[in-house]
């Protein structure tokens, strides 16, 4: 499904030496590292196409991971990291937008549109009948009825 | 000469399109049965000319005829067969082709399996579908004629995307085809239904089989898609959110929706207008899907801009159609008189709600997918909507979704006993939370959250066993008399149980690989080792390999588990020829825990290589639930009731099967 991005990736694709997005330099306490992770997960890759830096081996992405680690290391907490890098490339980099004015529907149209709908379920459920809904059924159909359900249980 | 043909034929089979668009809608609105009979033998016409051009561009690319422009553009004479068929469809205009065609063939099915239809309904329902061929047709031949020449006629083709080269993507553009162009005739038979004014169960027992043939190609197209994702792409993921497969999956959730209205509409009579509302919105979303990955509008605004003729064409297209059916749909709505009525605890009922989460849960990844588009064209703000978005909104829909489906397979139809059946299912809770417990204690000091997902899941499909158990009266009865009812289950209801199955499945598969997956790097010399999970690895040796259009590099490596004999790896890091692109080709060890994932690097300063791994556990129990859905999806088209030739219900049967299922004996048949 995502075969008609793939010319474009190949476009913005810098093929770097470590083409699988392998880094030498990853950080030595695992813990550290796994915390790096998850925040990368969460940062856009900008030059590529709806993917993380994690999935990357454009330039920038590389780049943009070894920030990462070194803000970690550093003791940076995650909301501190977030912080820098939308401060230096706007809301486009992360991947789960922010809550704010402009991303509201976003965030609560999903519970609006349940609301909305879960209403109108509750009414429909709860409308009297206003027609006659069936005919009752003839002596003959009655028995056919009572031949089939005997059928059905044995 | 083939290619003038190919665009001849296209031609024709426009010229019929119109032909059999005009006159069956005339003579249905006159209750003239010489014009309404134009329209079988126009589709069968139709379906012959689309697929005599496809077979015409078809042979232009095994020939390599190079003076075709799309062939130069996207083949080369080297390319394997198969490739070069699949590229037909790898290209925008191939795939419009590709797509009339699928539609063609599905009206020509109509016209043939459709015989004892009432006459005005099948010559309308033909007329609208040649209508939206006689858009599709135009489109092609103004704005994107796959038969253009070429003035200078290269030497060689410019090949296709060694990425694309694959089997499973192959295969994955036409079922996803099939199933867009599938939801046409669910689309078809709700606007001749509006137009004649009256849904009756004998309309939905005519669009369920096409809803659920269309489901069941969708189904495999995504899933051919996204398997191809998994192991091609070398991330390890399988879904990505990306728009390209949200399109997909729009038309997905929606054409799940409208099986299970349908059902409703077909036993009890009600429910009409809603299903009719969403046959139009799932073929909108088909419409679209296809529109807007071909035009990459979703990439970038500006794409539009780069051939304003085919995007003015799309927008008007549809505009057209979805504003027009929409029109349509509040014009007539309200002829469609509801039938039976049902308590708020019902078979009903559930599946109301669970058509409310599904809508729901379409209209979150519709507006999802747009929001960067309308943020950046409104606002002038680049905004991202990615995986963790999704994954948060989704989940958060999904639990009401799984609750209300495994409860609402036991429910009985008109009304239900909700603390009888509460009552019943205490062992399968009291079972499900002990899943909770053990994946708690098992993933010591991780999250809960996937510990309660787990436990859903496992109660999903006990749930689903349970129901299965009750249909059979296992417990109750003798068993061998239970075995014998379980070999009388009518295939509609084995496809219901499979179906649910299967998703019960997956949804194992997919909580378990995404929350517990496990992920290594390491830039290894010859020698080194490395652990992930239960698992060493060790590069023993890294080769040259040379393939027919690719070099290559092997890794050889041995993977010893903690307990069990040891096993050779090799993946492949490929580099090809004809296009300066490096493919991954990982390799991957499938067990019903998990699968091994080993990805290799090219080769890093002084013989070092990178290599990733991923744990995946439980990753194929999602192909598996996927297949088992497939597979229930088929036994159900299979059913008795659909069969070719199989003789229309007498209306009397009809009322018989009705008020046998107010009794609530038969009632469990989907």
């Amino acid at each position: 499904m995502r075969f008609l991005l793939i010319p474009l990736l190949c476009l913005t694709f810098s093929l770097t030496a470590a083409a699988i997005g392998v880094d030498k330099d990853r950080l030595s306490d695992p813990e550290q590292e796994a915390r790096a992770q998850s925040i990368m997960k969460q940062l856009r890759c900008l030059v590529c196409q709806n993917q993380s830096i994690v999935e990357s081996d454009a330039g920038l992405a590389v780049d943009l991971r070894g920030i990462v680690r070194e803000q970690v290391k550093a003791g940076q907490s995650d909301r501190q990291i977030l912080h820098f890098m939308t401060s230096r490339y706007g809301d486009w980099v992360l991947l789960q937008p922010p809550f704010k004015a402009a991303t509201l529907l976003l965030w609560l149209g999903p519970l609006f549109l349940l609301l909305i709908g879960g209403y109108f379920v509750f009414r429909y459920v709860r409308q009297k009948p206003t027609t006659v809904l069936t005919e009752p059924l003839t002596a003959d159909e009655e028995k056919r009825l009572q031949q089939i359900l005997r059928e059905n249980d044995t | 000469m083939i290619a003038e043909l190919g665009h001849y034929f296209t031609v024709l089979a426009l010229g019929l399109a119109i032909l059999q668009a005009v006159f069956p809608l005339i003579g249905a609105a006159r209750q003239d049965g010489r014009m309404m009979i134009i329209g079988r033998p126009a589709a069968y016409g139709q379906f012959m000319f689309s697929l005599a051009a496809f077979i015409a561009l078809t042979y232009s690319y095994i020939v390599s005829d190079f003076s075709v422009a799309v062939v130069a553009r996207n083949s080369h004479s080297l390319k394997p067969l198969l490739y070069k068929i699949s590229g037909v469809w790898g290209n925008h205009e191939g795939s419009i082709l590709l797509w009339v065609m699928f539609l063609a063939l599905f009206g020509a099915m109509v016209a043939y399996f459709g015989r004892n239809l009432p006459k005005t309904l099948q010559a309308r329902v033909l007329a609208i579908q040649a209508m939206i061929g006689v858009g599709f047709y135009l489109f092609m031949l103004l704005t994107s004629n796959p038969f253009d020449r070429l003035a200078t006629v290269p030497f060689e083709g410019n090949g296709l995307n060694p990425l694309l080269q694959d089997p499973g993507l192959a295969f994955h553009p036409p079922f996803l085809y099939l199933g867009y162009v599938g939801l046409s005739v669910a689309f078809s038979f709700a606007i001749a239904a509006l137009i004649e004014g009256r849904v009756d169960p004998a309309w939905a027992r005519w669009v369920r089989p096409w809803t659920l043939l269309a489901w069941v190609f969708l189904t495999i197209g995504i899933v051919l898609g996204s398997w191809w994702a998994y192991y091609e792409l070398g991330w390890g993921g399988w879904w990505g959110w990306d728009p390209v497969e949200n399109a997909s999956f729009m038309p997905w959730l929606v054409a799940t929706a409208l099986l299970h209205s349908a059902i409703v509409v077909e036993k009890r009579d009600t429910l009409k207008s809603w299903t009719v509302l969403l046959a139009i919105i799932a073929f909108s979303f088909s419409l679209l899907g296809t529109f807007i990955v071909r035009s990459g509008i979703i990439t970038s605004v500006h794409a539009f801009a780069t051939d304003p003729e085919r995007g003015m064409f799309i927008l008007m297209f549809l505009a057209l159609v979805i504003g027009g059916s929409f029109l349509l749909f509040a014009l007539r709505a309200d002829k469609l008189q509801a039938g039976g009525m049902f308590a708020p605890i019902s078979r009903e009922s559930g599946l109301v709600i669970n058509n409310l989460f599904l809508s729901v849960a379409a209209a979150v990844v519709l507006y999802g997918t747009l929001h960067p588009l309308l943020s950046d064209a409104i606002f002038g703000v680049k905004s991202s909507v990615g995986a963790p978005f999704f994954n948060l909104v989704f989940g958060f829909l999904m639990i009401p979704l799984v609750m209300i489906m495994g409860l609402g397979v036991h429910l009985k139809w008109k009304r239900a006993d909700i603390k009888g059946l509460l009552q019943r299912l205490k062992v399968i809770t009291g079972l499900s939370l002990l899943a909770v417990v053990m994946t708690l204690y098992i993933t010591y000091g991780g999250e809960i959250m996937p510990a309660i997902w787990m436990g859903l899941g496992v109660w999903l499909l006990l749930s689903m066993f349970q129901e299965l158990g009750s249909r059979i009266k296992l417990g109750q009865v003798p068993l061998s008399n239970s075995l014998r009812r379980l070999t009388r289950q009518p295939r509609s209801s084995w496809g219901m149980s499979l179906g649910h199955l299967g998703f019960a499945v997956g949804l194992i598969g997919i909580i378990a690989t995404s929350s517990w997956g496990l992920e290594q790097q390491k830039v290894m010399r010859i020698g080194d080792s490395m652990a992930i999970g239960d698992y060493v690895l060790t590069l023993d040796d890294v080769v040259p390999v040379a393939g027919p259009n690719y070099s290559a590099v092997r890794g050889i490596i041995t993977v010893q588990p903690k307990s069990g004999p040891s096993f050779v790896a090799l993946p492949e890091s490929r580099t090809y020829i004809s296009s300066p692109m490096t493919t991954t080709e990982g390799s991957v060890k499938t067990t019903m825990t998990g699968d091994l994932f080993i990805v290799i690097g090219d080769a890093q300063s002084s013989g070092r290589w990178g290599v990733r791994v991923y744990y995946k556990p439980m990753q194929v129990w999602l192909w598996i639930g996927a297949t088992i859905m497939v597979i229930g999806g088929m036994i159900s088209l299979s059913d008795r009731r659909y069969r070719i030739g199989s003789p229309q219900g007498k209306k009397k049967n009809a009322k018989l099967t009705a008020a046998k299922e107010t009794k609530g004996s038969a009632a469990h048949a989907v």
